[in-house]
């Protein structure tokens, strides 16, 4: 259901105007649309972006020492041997042989806090998604790490078993339809050309559009004024369809963002971004 | 005592010196003014005119009207005051720069705008006031992204 | 003091361009939180920037400059190696005063 609201609205504008300038102006208004228009805003905002002012403070982060062993966590291990942060980004989710598991980058940065600085789970995670009110440490710590993956194609390996299932959950996740709405993530995410209003919305089935949407989060969100993650991504999507709210950091949301992950293989990694 | 007549005295006895105070401070009347007129007013003149020397360029359509780029600029010599106003925000001034010499009269800066509204460059210059207006859409955009 | 500042500044001839992204909530004075109680106004009001103890430009923000804030502008007679100096105010009172390097 597309309608050209934009292209109705210059054309009655122009009613009134000379036959001369409507011939030189129609064609090239006519094809001005809003969302080319939100595609100038966007490229507008690029240059600027306040994600950098996390990414400044997640280094910091990363750098400090902190919870009861009062260390830094720079001995953390992303996945590419302690202290690696460079393309830690683009290689996750990933197993893990020291949990046994596969983890994304907040759970694993929840594990660090935990093992190398000695939080507790509760201090651990506490605050994943931040405001004025309270500032999050978690957020700015993702957004550097992200950022020293700027560049680099996403690499996502389901080489070992349990990364294979965690992919294959994560698919099914996908297209579980639910909730009271009776969404799945496929309801607005697996087909092409979909948009709410002027969001248009990728389709994850769609290589391109994967790409394009993995590679762009973190973000930082202009209508919430801060740097969100994909977990707050998947949160929000969860909310919105009417699902009940999901665990911060749990299997479920690395399941899902290893579908999504390696679907974007080889897209070049551009966050963090700046978004609506 | 005129403000003039204590700046004045003030220079001469060397403790303020020009580019400290002719800075224009910051006003909570400008602040306040609800309208382009009433702010120019508040800056201390009675009349601004529609100049092509003055530019502003930003989106149509911004996308979030917390954070609207907005780029202003004047080629008329001798400015050495820009500002940005919102017609349609709670107060229309925005953000005001005093431009000193060897600055290139052209700012760019993010303001949040209420509602789809006029927006206006102010430029002073030679103590001539000059706008420049530009229509900005707010529209929000979606439920994700 | 408030948070640091990313001061960017890069010559091109003898023309700077100074960009700079600040961390500031910009609170209006007109927001509710979630009992209903107005968040008090709390944004930066002056910037000024100094070019080897020149002021090279200041600026005056209302509550309805943007949260966290982008400024850019262009001054002539700067030099790679420059420092430029950038200091704000906020309503607390708060100051943060950062440099960047001419690159």
């Amino acid at each position: 259901m597309k309608t050209n609201e934009g292209d109705d609205m210059i054309k009655n504008r122009f009613g009134v105007v000379g036959a001369t300038l409507l011939c030189v102006l129609a064609p090239a208004m006519a094809q001005t649309s809003a969302t080319d228009e939100i595609a100038k805003y966007r490229q507008m905002l690029a240059d600027g972006n306040p994600a950098e002012l996390w990414e400044m403070r997640g280094e910091e982060l990363w750098k400090t020492q902190a919870g009861s062993k009062k260390v830094s966590l720079e001995q953390c291990d992303l996945g590419k041997g302690a202290g690696v942060v460079k393309g830690a980004y683009v290689e996750l989710p990933r197993f893990f042989k020291d949990t046994g598991k596969v983890m994304d980058l907040e759970q694993r940065l929840v594990y660090c806090r935990m093992t190398l600085q000695g939080l507790s789970r509760e201090d651990a995670v506490k605050t994943p998604f931040g405001s004025t009110a309270k500032q999050s440490t978690i957020e700015p710590l993702v957004a550097y790490i992200a950022s020293e993956s700027r560049g680099m194609k996403m690499a996502v390996s389901t080489a070992h078993p349990l990364e294979k299932r965690a992919y294959e959950a994560g698919k099914q996740m996908f297209f579980y339809r639910g909730g009271s709405h009776d969404f799945a993530c496929a309801t607005c995410h697996s087909a092409d050309g979909q948009r709410i209003r002027l969001q248009e919305l990728p389709n994850i089935l769609n290589k391109a559009n994967a790409q394009a949407a993995y590679t762009t989060w973190p973000a930082y969100r202009v209508s919430q004024g801060e740097v969100r993650t994909m977990q707050h991504r998947l949160n929000d999507c969860f909310r919105q369809q009417r699902f009940p709210d999901p665990m911060y950091a749990s299997e479920a949301l690395t399941a899902v963002t290893m579908f999504l992950a390696k679907n974007a293989e080889g897209g070049v990694y551009a966050g963090p971004a700046l978004k609506r | 005592m005129r403000i003039t007549a204590v700046l004045g005295a003030a220079f001469a006895a060397g403790v303020l010196s020009p580019k400290d105070v002719f800075a224009a401070e910051w006003s909570q009347k400008v602040f306040d003014a609800k309208s382009l007129a009433d702010a120019v007013k508040a800056l201390g003149s009675d009349k601004f005119e529609v100049s092509p020397d003055v530019a502003i360029t930003g989106p149509d359509i911004a996308e979030n009207g917390a954070v609207v780029p907005v780029s202003i600029s004047s080629k008329a010599p001798g400015t050495d005051f820009l500002a940005i106003l919102v017609d349609k925000n709670p107060s229309a001034m925005s953000a005001s720069f005093n431009i000193p010499a060897g600055t290139e009269a052209a700012v760019t800066t993010r303001v949040k705008m209420g509602a789809t509204s006029n927006v206006h460059a102010l430029a002073r210059a030679n103590g001539k006031w000059l706008v420049a207006s530009k229509e900005i859409k707010v529209t929000l955009g979606g439920c994700g992204g | 003091m408030g948070n640091p500042m990313r001061i960017r500044a890069g010559v091109a001839g003898d023309t700077v361009e100074v960009k700079i992204l600040m961390r500031h909530d910009m609170e209006t004075g007109q927001r509710k939180d979630p009992t209903g109680a107005v968040i008090p106004a709390h944004y930066i009001k002056t910037i000024v920037a100094k070019h080897k103890d020149k002021v090279v430009f200041d600026a005056n923000f209302g509550p309805s400059v943007s949260k966290d804030p982008f400024l850019s502008f262009k001054f002539k007679g700067g030099a790679a190696g420059d420092k430029v100096t950038v200091t704000w105010v906020d309503t607390s009172g708060d100051t943060r005063t950062d440099e960047g390097t001419v690159s």
